[in-house]
């Protein structure tokens, strides 16, 4: 049986069609959650999508983390499912306090999009197993609010303990400290990121390359480490 | 009717991109009298009944679990500032 | 404050009933923009004064903006000039909210350019997002999902202390708007000319796509069927105008003056989207029209005139955000992100169900009926009874005089032929390099970069290759393109040959991403209709583009007109956006506008002339303006259109960039820039056929050109279908990996670092730096 992705779609949720596609091409079978529900529809993982959930009104991911369907996330989360949030999804997971930090405003003040180099820290977590250790991908990052921040004291600690997953390479693309550009809870199960690996899985339509344009497909991993983790778990 | 503010920064020890850009357009438009500017947030929270302790209770605990984030903000003030006719 | 005490003035409701019985009372229609013979003629419709609801109507339905009475007797010739093969794929054409393209496969494109011009020059930020929310809603009331956007901005001198501020608000406004959509930013152009320094253009567009099945009309029709107004409250946007009426009713103690700006509120727009789509899928409406300008006003009027004729609401259930407002207000509000639906009784409920499920507020205001009328009852009373007609269809049409330019004989004889012209390889590499590093040929990453080009997962080409192209199916590959163009300086000269130009060029760069061009939307951006120069300018361009579009086969399917773009008396340069939609069969062999492999042949297809006039060669390396357009040969443009598909379809060419702005040099340096390879290429070839010199065969803007790249083992095949298809082509270079530069063989080298150093610095110099550059 296909391994089962959940993807959560908030009322301003608009990378979640994309997730869904991701889930899809790495062969796993996306099945759309709706915020409003406490039903997570028996899935093996779950995916909290890139947007502007509520506008990002309040603070970034602030509104939809209090949403009906993050009690049963939490709970989940808690109990060892493996949950990726992306971008406003990350957002979401600080706000739930699932992950550590917050993320502020980028430094220079402007919403930026562009071809993300990142380091990949740690392949111990449910979402980076097919990665290479210290291997260098690419993956679009486009956030306006993407600055992670902690205190030096968390920083440390999740620097110590190998919960930094993702640094910025080349660029720190918004001023995150340490270059922090993800991170996990101490199991690695939950796994927060604020670049894109959805939009770099189907070739055509990912980042350039020096083979070829829009081929980069380095986001895949993501979505196939998952299938791994939850086969290995049954 | 009775409104109640509540106040929230950013923490002082993190950066406030918002309200740097800010003292940087100051700068740029040749003001030299401030030193630094931060950006904070209002909400004017309007009650019905009257406000109570216990009310005033129930509004620090929104201001510090919803309308703040403690990772990156802290909330400065809350008070009442209008009383019904 | 001191209270005086007084009786409160109990403000008389100016009621149909009242109106007729007070023909006398004076009536701000001035104040409100309307002339008095227009005055006098609503008062004939009516059989009455208007009251002050009907009178808030007219004015804003009337107005240039909303009622094209200006323009209505050229944009005619849109609908006239018109061939059978510009019908075949034509779903929905002119006049409704936008044109709907059949591409194939059962799918069916929307798309529409719309202006925002003015309110972005008073709040650029909120101006530029609400001109994205608008065109948005537009390509939601066909039924089609919204997938891309697409902006043609033109700003004053880069270097003109205010430009930075209109630039700042625009593009974050349009980011901000954009982003939070959830909409792909695919493209656009920006130009930076002095003539738009108080009056920005801000050009947005928008892309939709639905099955043909789900195609919607904004119509009222059904007798009993439900008029419903859903989305945000009605506030008080950007009715400035209204505060006249109100002051005007209310003596005293009236609303305070109204904001004459609107503000936006992506994610209202983007839950309206889905809840929107929902109610299409569910089958629960019969239509949707979208609020614009002139709001309630607009949509009732349209909505009527378009159905069965009549239609009858209360104004009391509309909600609102400001209970202050009075009837007129509400009439003319612009508030954003709202929506109007016709909704069969029977299917009520499972509308409401659906915009409840989006958290979105919604009010029954009345019901369609048959009557020939629209009639709106505010507390009690009945404001407006009128023809629905009368107010968006038969409104004023006007032919304004028009008269040949006094300066444009002295400027056409003006010619760029008498400025000096090097053949100097130094001079011409320092040229180039001017060229590379002006405002308008500059890398202008430091606007795109703000907007989302990833989102969806269709996004197959955006900024920097030639067009935008977006994947519609995702099993077959289908797809469409979209490009802008309008060149300002070349309509200054000769506006029905600059239409001509804008027209080629986008066709061209559609055709250059391998995608085959079907149709056309156009922004007229011009002056004042009643300067007869201006109108001239109008009514040359007009022709221009018709007769190009019937000439090329593709026909126009709406987009608006903007008039009143000057700063002081001074008009704009007429500025004619157009934009072409192009379809692909599968993206999979779209066309990059720059090479990415070593050894492969570059070839120029097309002639160079000596045509140097309104160049950007001409601007920038000797602030000149003067001369005759470069020709433009539409049958050439359309061979070489079916020339680069054949070998987009045969796989034969790697990459193609359009030749613009800046000629072969500027075009030779983009193609390097985009994935960093060089190239050595030699002009001789070209000089000797087209016997013209280095400086022309570099900096020329002749119309019908194109770079390619061919791989080595597609060379004879390529040839050949050139030969076969009678364009004329010439080997000039070869891309080179080693070299890091361009070469101009026997004239100059530029490496890639100062080509890019250069072409980024203008943009980054004046509103600041781009993360990683």
């Amino acid at each position: 049986m296909a391994t089962r992705v959940g993807v959560i779609t908030f009322p301003g949720s608009l990378d979640d069609r994309d997730a869904q596609r991701a889930v899809r091409i790495a062969g796993a079978e996306p099945v759309a959650l709706w915020h409003g529900s406490h039903d997570l529809e028996g899935v093996d993982a779950l995916i909290l999508p890139g947007g502007f959930s509520y506008g990002d009104y309040l603070r970034c991911g602030a509104i939809a983390s209090l949403s009906p369907i993050m009690t049963e996330v939490v709970a989940a989360a808690n109990s060892g499912m493996p949950v990726l949030g992306i971008c406003n999804g990350f957002q979401m997971l600080t706000e739930a306090h699932l992950l550590e930090g917050g993320l502020i405003r980028n430094d220079h003040g402007s919403f930026i999009c562009r071809d993300q180099v990142l380091r990949v820290e740690n392949t111990d977590t449910s979402w980076t197993r097919d990665f290479e250790a210290g291997e260098n991908i690419t993956i679009p990052l486009k956030n306006g609010e993407g600055g992670f921040i902690a205190s030096d004291e968390t920083l440390d600690r999740l620097e110590g303990e190998g919960r930094v997953v993702f640094r910025y390479v080349d660029v720190n693309p918004n001023g995150s400290l340490r270059d922090i550009a993800g991170i996990s809870n101490e199991r690695g199960n939950v796994v927060g990121l604020m670049p894109h690996p959805e939009h770099a899985v189907e070739p055509g339509f990912g980042p350039d390359t020096d083979v070829a344009m829009r081929s980069g497909v380095d986001g895949l991993a993501f979505f196939t480490s998952v299938i791994e983790r939850t086969l290995a778990s049954v | 009717m009775t409104t109640i503010i509540v106040e929230t920064m950013p923490k002082a020890e993190l950066l406030d991109p918002q309200g740097k850009a800010v003292a940087g357009a100051l700068a740029r438009l040749g003001t030299s009298t401030f030193a630094s500017v931060r950006i904070g947030k209002r909400f004017e929270i309007v009650v019905d009944g009257p406000v109570d302790d216990a009310v005033l209770a129930e509004v620090r605990t929104v201001a510090e679990e919803i309308l703040s984030n403690s990772v990156i903000e802290d909330v400065v003030g809350i008070h009442v500032v209008e009383a019904a006719v | 404050m001191t209270t005086t005490p007084s009786t409160p003035t109990v403000p008389v409701l100016d009621t149909v009933e009242n109106a007729a019985a007070t023909p006398e009372k004076e009536q701000p229609y001035a104040a409100l923009g309307l002339k008095p013979d227009e005055y006098q003629s609503i008062r004939d419709i009516l059989g009455r004064r208007p009251t002050s609801g009907e009178l808030a109507m007219y004015s804003v339905m009337w107005s240039e903006h909303c009622s094209y009475k200006s323009s209505k007797n050229y944009l005619r010739q849109f609908g006239q000039k018109v061939s059978p093969a510009m019908k075949k794929n034509l779903m929905v054409g002119m006049g409704e909210n936008a044109g709907v393209v059949d591409v194939g496969e059962g799918w069916a494109v929307t798309f529409k350019i719309e202006s925002h011009n003015h309110p972005s020059y008073i709040e650029p930020f909120q101006g530029a997002a609400t001109g994205v929310g608008g065109i948005v809603r537009d390509i939601i009331s066909m039924g089609a999902r919204p997938v891309a956007v697409m902006d043609a901005l033109r700003f004053g001198a880069i270097d003109h202390p205010d430009t930075a501020r209109v630039v700042h608000g625009v593009v974050s406004g349009i980011s901000f708007y954009g982003n939070c959509l959830g909409l792909p930013n695919i493209g656009g152009e920006t130009w930076f000319d002095s003539v738009y320094q108080a009056n920005p253009l801000v050009n947005a567009l928008a892309v939709g796509v639905l099955r043909h099945e789900d195609l919607h009309l904004a119509n009222a029709r059904g007798v009993g069927n439900k008029v419903v107004l859903f989305g945000a409250r009605t506030g008080g946007d950007g009715i400035g105008g209204a505060s006249i009426l109100a002051s005007d009713t209310f003596a005293e103690g009236g609303p305070t003056k109204r904001p004459a700006v609107q503000v936006g509120d992506p994610f209202a727009e983007k839950v309206l989207i889905e809840c929107c789509l929902e109610l299409y899928r569910g089958e629960l409406v019969e239509g949707i029209q979208d609020l614009g300008a002139a709001g309630i006003s607009c949509a009732t009027s349209e909505l009527a005139s378009n159905g069965d004729g009549g239609m009858h609401i209360t104004l009391d259930n509309v909600l609102l955000r400001d209970p202050s407002l009075n009837a007129e207000e509400i009439l003319m509000s612009e508030s954003q992100e709202r929506m109007m639906a016709v909704v069969h009784p029977d299917k009520l409920e499972g509308f409401l169900a659906v915009t409840s499920k989006w958290d979105v507020e919604t009010s029954v205001l009345g019901e369609v009926t048959d009557t020939g009328r629209l009639i709106i009852e505010w507390q009690g009373g009945v404001i407006v009874d009128v023809d629905p007609r009368t107010v968006a269809v038969d409104g004023p049409v006007y032919d304004r005089p028009v008269a040949y330019p006094t300066w444009i004989d002295a400027l056409q004889a003006d010619s760029a032929s008498a400025l000096p012209r090097s053949s100097d390889g130094p001079a011409l590499r320092a040229q180039l390099l001017q060229l590379m590093g002006s405002a308008n040929l500059a890398d202008a990453s430091w606007i795109t970069s703000q907007y989302d080009k990833y989102v969806l997962g269709n996004t197959a080409l955006s900024y920097p290759d030639d067009a935008g192209m977006v994947r519609v199916d995702e099993e077959s590959g289908l797809g469409f393109s979209v490009a802008t163009d309008a060149n300002g300086r070349y309509c200054q000269l000769d506006p029905r040959q600059g239409a001509r130009l804008a027209l080629a060029e986008a066709y061209r760069n559609v055709a250059a991403s391998g995608a085959v061009p079907v149709a056309i939307s156009d922004c007229l951006n011009f002056g004042s209709p009643e300067n007869p120069e201006v109108m001239w300018q109008f009514s040359e361009a007009v022709t221009g583009l018709a007769d190009g579009c019937l000439e090329l086969e593709i026909p126009v399917t709406g987009g608006n007109v903007s008039f009143y773009n000057q700063t002081g008396d001074v008009p704009i340069h007429p500025t004619p956006v157009v934009a072409v939609l192009g379809v692909i069969d599968d993206v999979a062999r779209r066309i990059p506008s720059g090479w990415q492999d070593e050894g492969h042949n570059i070839y120029l297809l097309g002639t160079t002339r000596e045509e140097l006039d309104g160049s950007a060669w001409a601007d920038v390396v000797h602030g000149h303006l003067g001369g005759l357009p470069p020709q433009v040969d539409l049958a050439g443009e359309k061979r070489l259109g079916e020339l680069l598909r054949a070998a987009a379809v045969e796989g034969l060419i790697d990459s193609a960039h359009d030749l613009s702005d800046g000629g072969l040099g500027v075009a030779l340096s983009e193609s390097v820039l985009r994935f960093g390879l060089g190239a050595r290429v030699w002009l001789g070839d070209i000089i000797e056929r087209d016997g013209i010199d280095a400086a022309t065969a570099l900096f020329s803007e002749s119309a019908g050109r194109v770079i390619v790249t061919v791989p080595r083992e597609d060379d004879v095949k390529f040839r050949g279908l050139c030969d076969g298809r009678d364009y004329p082509v010439l080997r000039i270079g070869v891309t080179d990996a080693e070299l890091g530069a361009l070469e101009v063989q026997d004239a100059f080298s530029v490496s890639i670092d100062e080509l890019r150093t250069t072409n980024r610095a203008p943009l980054a110099d004046a509103f600041g730096p781009v993360v990683g550059y």
